[in-house]
């Protein structure tokens, strides 16, 4: 219990007014821990501006989301018609309505670059799992959001999308079908999948948005941030404690995002009031075409931050399911061979490879197009503990390890642009090599994370003053 | 690090638009000009009323955002008003749906959003209209005696007709350039079979009028937003500045 | 504090950017607060309704809706005219006096008939008590729940207000206003555009 203050007779009312809420409630005490006595590398660079853009990103989304509520009408029959509503009839509704879909497109860019920023300097390794957990989480909850969201308009794309997505589910094999229908509420996506959308949609996932948000940046103040050095900042202290290398939050970081929020507002408002469909991929043409049940269009895709996702699901294809067995005996036997593993453990690995085998060829490729798809982003959580290098970040790790990351991210950006594309041969070709090169990058980090030549990590950050 | 990055970032420029190119005839570009023209959006506005308002609704335009183009509440009262008497209301239509499934084989779409909704690979969604209101030919196989090259066997007949006149296409049979053993029709124009009211070229003007005002009718606030935007980011780089020095004069401190 | 050098530089930028940062953030809420105006629908549906009164006979009553209330016409008789000077002691405002911008807008209607034209009466019937619609009670003398001197003019059911054949409230009567009345425009002599007063 900490000691109850009492102010000076003469001192200010603002010092009697704080010290009166301190005694209560530990507001000087937040404030120094998490602002003006935080203590944060001070050689952050251009990547790190991306955390403080995606909560100002969720900030916008959740107020400009607050209006449309006022307006949107979440039933199968009037959803299309209120949002036209909203773009037409009420007072600067179109405002509001386009920062909302640009805002959702920008929350992936933001998120994306964000996660790459903790891929290429090791933020994710120990002791700041948890913060990369609860990043992982975050993402996913994310593509829940966007997702349930982007049925609210109720156009062709907004329908089909949700219709093939639920689908997916069906494809689990004894609960599928039964799931599917437990998502939609009923045969096919309509009214009542429209509403259970929306009230996810408005409050739960937000609510759980929230949460994990609060609970990310709990964790990685607990810690500490880390930095483009990955050099911990901690080891090295002054006489009173604070990091040699560390600089408080406020006003240095404050005042720096205040610069990263300016810039990013610039190309957010340029997209808002020149560009908001921006050639389709923010704002589907055909969704600007009430849904109709009877009628697919031409080409379904799902919006751009998806498609490597739906890219890596078209790929599993029975050709690719045949290509994944191959692998699993390949990497079976090679742990076998090569792995330091007691006999039992080889013994356990053999059977595990068979049972695998197995599976994968009684159930469905359908089925396991959706086990990649999800496992792509599952496998994002055990980063942590696949990458085996010496070195936290990428500037101290050979040459050759900036190509793997390179490859690995071109092979992303491929994947997305085929999964806009319409099927083809190269399309399945390329997405199939491309999903076997990003499941490598991580099932196969442990290894080629720990080869090569590695630089000398500093014991002080590298910094340039301003 | 990042000269790898540019490289990247170099080799998706040449990312193709949102949709896959889809088959058929390229369509004809839209003279953009005729977005600021008022009085061709008027008269556009005066096209639409009288030939789509009969089978086509607009639900979600209201009759007096037509202020906007330019015309006076007694003027759209006057000329404009179907299916109503109240400059409030939107342009709703008299069509009943059934019958139109009975007659035309299917409900004709709503139009309020119509070029927004058919944008794509070939180009934008004023470009399909405009390209499309001007690819009728006669076809006596189809039950309207009408068929259309942008959108083959369509259900509408070809509401402008009296204007263009009919017209009939012309093929040339040649060898597959994919597959020699095969024969391709190729379409290389068209013979005017009776004369409309108009010439082609006043007919292309109407035609541009007409999906001028459908362009417009899409988004009408967006003269207004473009010139709103402009203000917002003349304002936002003169914070920027601000921020960057308020940032430098922080940063200077940091050794 | 007062020992250190306070630093110029920052201080410029801080005033700066805060002074930026109002202004943008005013600007930003702007468009928010607007949109809880009444939309282009809300607007539509309050437009003005025309109304044919051709067909109105002496003594009948026509009730229209405009902006979601029941607004009465009535053709009055001459006899219905005359009451009104017997009802002027017995009503609480018999010149309309109280809160003339928002009971009688239009300055044509603050006359004794409380109209532009003495025989049409345009009010809207809503009791100003509690809201309320009163009922007619057009024919006079003595009748249940009345006066005996009941001169004809309408009875509010929910807490027994009178008014009179102008829709003028009687004293004493839990209502304290003049029933409204809307701005209207003749259009013709058989036409009328309840809810705008145009020139």
């Amino acid at each position: 219990m900490a000691e109850f203050k009492t102010a000076a007779a003469n001192a200010p009312i603002g010092e009697k007014l704080m010290t009166w809420v301190d005694n209560r409630f530990p507001a000087t005490k937040l404030y120094k821990e998490h602002l003006s006595e935080y203590y944060a590398p001070k050689n952050f660079n251009f990547w790190y501006f991306f955390g403080s853009l995606a909560m100002l990103v969720l900030v916008i989304q959740i107020v400009t989301g607050i209006f449309l509520v006022m307006h949107y009408k979440p039933d199968a029959a009037k959803a299309f018609e209120s949002v036209e509503y909203i773009m037409r009839d009420v007072p600067w509704g179109w405002l509001v309505r386009y920062m909302h879909s640009t805002g959702a497109s920008a929350f992936f860019i933001v998120v994306y670059l964000h996660m790459f920023r903790g891929l290429i300097y090791g933020s994710y390794r120990q002791p700041r799992e948890l913060v990369w957990i609860f990043g992982c989480a975050i993402f996913l909850c994310l593509m829940a959001e966007a997702f349930m969201g982007y049925l609210l308009p109720w156009g062709q794309m907004s329908y089909w999308g949700a219709q093939v997505i639920i689908n997916l589910f069906s494809a689990i094999p004894f609960v599928g079908n039964d799931l599917s229908l437990l998502i939609r509420g009923d045969y096919v996506v309509g009214d009542a999948t429209l509403n259970r959308f929306f009230s996810f949609h408005v409050i739960a996932v937000p609510l759980v948005l929230l949460g994990l948000v609060v609970a990310h940046i709990i964790a990685l103040h607990e810690v500490g941030s880390n930095n483009p050095d990955g050099v911990e900042i901690k080891a090295k202290k002054d006489a009173q404690g604070r990091p040699l290398d560390g600089i408080p939050f406020h006003p240095y970081y404050s005042v720096h995002d205040i610069l990263g929020v300016s810039v990013f507002l610039m190309a957010f408002t340029a997209i808002v009031f020149f560009a908001p469909e921006f050639g389709g991929y923010f704002l589907e043409f055909n969704n600007f075409i009430p849904a109709d049940p009877l009628k697919t269009p031409a080409h379904i895709a799902p919006v751009w931050y998806f498609t490597p996702y739906y890219s890596m699901l078209r790929a599993t294809t029975d050709f690719m399911v045949n290509v994944l067995v191959v692998l699993v005996a390949l990497g079976a036997v090679g742990a076998i061979l090569k792995g330091r593993f007691g006999g039992s453990a080889k013994l356990g690995i053999a059977i595990a490879a068979v049972v695998v085998a197995f599976l994968l060829k009684t159930f469905d490729a359908k089925f396991w197009g959706v086990v990649v798809m999800g496992g792509a982003v599952v496998i994002l959580f055990f980063l942590p503990w696949l990458d085996r290098s010496p070195v936290k970040s990428i500037r101290y790790r050979p040459d050759w390890h900036k190509w793997v990351y390179a490859v690995f991210v071109l092979f992303f950006l491929v994947l997305g642009y085929f999964g806009i594309q319409a099927p083809s041969a190269l399309n399945e070709r390329v997405s199939q090599f491309g999903t076997l090169v990003y499941f490598g990058f991580f099932l196969l980090m442990p290894w080629w994370s720990t080869l090569g030549t590695f630089k000398p990590v500093p014991e002080r950050v590298t910094f340039e003053s301003h | 690090m990042k000269k790898i990055f540019a490289l990247i970032v170099a080799a998706f420029a040449f990312a193709g638009p949102a949709l896959a190119a889809e088959g058929g005839i390229a369509w004809d570009k839209f003279p953009e000009a005729k977005l600021s023209d008022q009085a061709a959006l008027q008269n556009g506005a005066r096209l639409f009323v009288n030939h789509c308002l009969n089978c086509h609704a607009a639900e979600y335009m209201r009759y007096n955002r037509l202020r906007d183009i330019g015309l006076t509440e007694a003027q759209i009262k006057q000329n404009l008003l179907f299916a109503t008497d109240k400059v409030g209301e939107t342009m709703k239509v008299a069509l009943d749906p059934k019958e139109a499934k009975a007659w035309f084989g299917g409900v004709p779409p709503d139009l309020t959003v119509i070029a927004r909704s058919r944008a794509g690979a070939n180009g934008s969604g004023a470009d399909y209209l405009y390209t499309y209101l001007r690819s009728y030919y006669r076809d006596d196989s189809k039950a309207t005696g009408w068929n259309n090259l942008v959108f083959p066997s369509v259900g509408m007949p070809h509401v402008l007709w009296e204007l263009q006149g009919q017209r009939a296409p012309k093929f040339v049979e040649e060898l597959d350039a994919h597959d020699p053993s095969k024969k391709v029709h190729r379409f290389v124009g068209y013979e005017q079979l009776t004369p409309g009211t108009l010439t082609p070229r006043e007919y292309d003007n109407a035609v541009a009028d007409l999906v001028a005002y459908l362009q417009w009718m899409g988004e009408p606030v967006q003269k207004q937003r473009v010139r709103l935007g402009v203000w917002v980011l003349l304002f936002l780089a003169g914070f920027t500045v601000i921020a960057w020095r308020l940032n430098a004069a922080y940063w200077k401190d940091v050794k | 504090m007062s020992d250190q050098q306070v630093d110029q530089g920052k201080r410029t930028w801080l005033i700066a950017s805060t002074c930026a940062g109002v202004v943008g953030g005013a600007a930003t809420a702007v468009p928010f607060i607007s949109s809880f105006q009444p939309s282009e629908r809300a607007r539509a549906a309050g437009a003005a309704v025309e109304v044919d009164i051709g067909g109105l006979k002496a003594g009948e009553k026509l009730t229209v809706e405009w902006r979601g209330k029941p607004v009465w016409i009535i053709k009055r008789t001459p006899e219905q005219l005359e009451s009104l000077k017997q009802t002027e002691p017995l009503v609480a405002d018999p010149k309309s006096e109280r809160k003339p911008a928002e009971i009688t807008p239009m300055e044509a209607t603050r006359n004794e008939w409380r109209s532009v034209k003495p025989e049409i009466l345009v009010v809207v019937g809503i009791c100003s008590h509690l809201g309320c619609s009163p009922t007619d009670k057009l024919t006079p003398g003595p009748q249940p729940s009345l006066p005996d001197d009941w001169h004809g003019g309408f009875l509010c059911p929910c807490h027994g207000s009178l008014f009179d054949m102008a829709g003028r409230v009687y004293k004493n009567k839990p209502a304290p206003d003049n029933l409204e009345v809307p701005p209207y425009t003749f259009l013709s002599d058989t036409r009328l555009l309840i809810g705008e007063a145009k020139a």
